[in-house]
């Protein structure tokens, strides 16, 4: 089988901004249960924590196909 | 695994996965890099129909609105209060919530058509057409932040108040980094990154699943084609998740750039 390291390195990449995410929604689900009138706030925040994790992954998949 | 055995089982061709040379479809004057492609084409329908329908759905306007007024005010609504005006502020946000309703809707159905018939081709998926909006936000909150502070003002405003005076530098460097290159970088990136991985890994299933069905000449992947087609319409559904959220993210976070250099002094 062929194929191209590169693209294991996006896998690589892709480890920290997983568990990042994880731990993100992992706190917006602990805020909402103790105070579920603050879901609104608390949504933009972890959808703009969200994106700015999920950030390394998408380098990482940009590079996978820029260096292949 | 499951490549190389479709490559093993193929005879003489085999799978190929597909990479980024998908993605370039010119449909005319295709003679050296300028062509009229087939996200060109789609840009346009995307922005033919978004007229027809805003103007369609906003005809006659009452205090108590229809079905399609309804739903149009839903999608405004979203943008003029949880985007714009709680993180911009209920000050001056309405400045730029047609801005800001403008990209949402354009990048979303434009995100839409990514697996909408006949279309099925994110237009976002080439990285010029995010790299534009990136730019149209990029140069918004630089040119605000001048506006506002003056040009000295707007650089030294980056660096956040009540430092110690030996990090301030070292700020300013990170900053002055964030400002103009992470932020549009980013910005741009993370909505193609989306677009084009998902376009990718739909391809992907969809022309595996065909494959093993139709040429791959043994029962046991025939039968293996069932789970990658059930796969690719699970992911066509996850798809229809990232593409709205890619579109509120984009809005959210232009908002919060436009915010940011609003902003009074800390």
């Amino acid at each position: 089988m062929s194929g191209n390291i590169a693209i294991l390195g996006y896998g690589l990449s892709a480890i920290g901004p997983g568990i990042g995410v994880g731990l993100i929604f992992a706190a917006y689900i602990n805020g909402v249960a103790r105070q579920p009138e603050a879901r609104g706030m608390l949504q933009t925040i972890a959808f703009l924590g969200f994106a700015l994790t999920e950030a390394l992954a998408i380098f990482g998949l940009a590079l996978a196909f820029v260096f292949r | 695994m499951s490549l190389g055995m479709l490559a093993a089982a193929g005879g003489e061709e085999g799978f190929t996965a597909p990479n980024q040379d998908i993605f370039w479809q010119p449909i005319f004057g295709t003679s050296g890099a300028l062509a009229v492609t087939r996200p060109a084409v789609v840009l346009v329908i995307s922005a033919v129909i978004i007229a027809l329908v805003l103007n369609w759905a906003t005809k006659r306007l009452t205090v108590v609105p229809g079905k399609r007024q309804m739903g149009m005010e839903a999608t405004y609504g979203l943008v003029r209060n949880s985007i714009a005006r709680d993180i911009i502020g209920s000050h001056d946000f309405l400045k730029f919530v047609p801005m800001l309703f403008t990209m949402f809707v354009l990048i979303l159905v434009n995100n839409l058509f990514g697996i909408v018939p006949p279309f099925q081709y994110p237009t976002m998926s080439r990285i010029a057409f995010p790299l534009v909006l990136a730019l149209v936000v990029y140069g918004t909150y630089h040119f605000l932040g001048i506006k506002k502070r003056g040009l000295g003002g707007h650089i030294g405003s980056m660096v956040p108040p009540g430092l110690p005076g030996w990090i301030k530098p070292l700020v300013f460097l990170l900053e002055l980094i964030t400002y103009f290159v992470t932020r549009p970088v980013t910005l741009a990136l993370r909505l193609f990154g989306n677009m084009f991985a998902g376009h990718i890994l739909l391809v992907l299933f969809i022309t595996g699943g065909e494959y093993m069905l139709l040429h791959s000449g043994s029962l046991g992947l025939q039968l293996f084609s069932i789970p990658t087609f059930a796969m690719g319409i699970v992911m066509t559904l996850f798809e229809l998740l990232v593409e709205f959220l890619q579109a509120y993210i984009f809005t959210l976070l232009a908002a919060l750039y436009i915010a940011g250099s609003l902003a009074d002094e800390h």
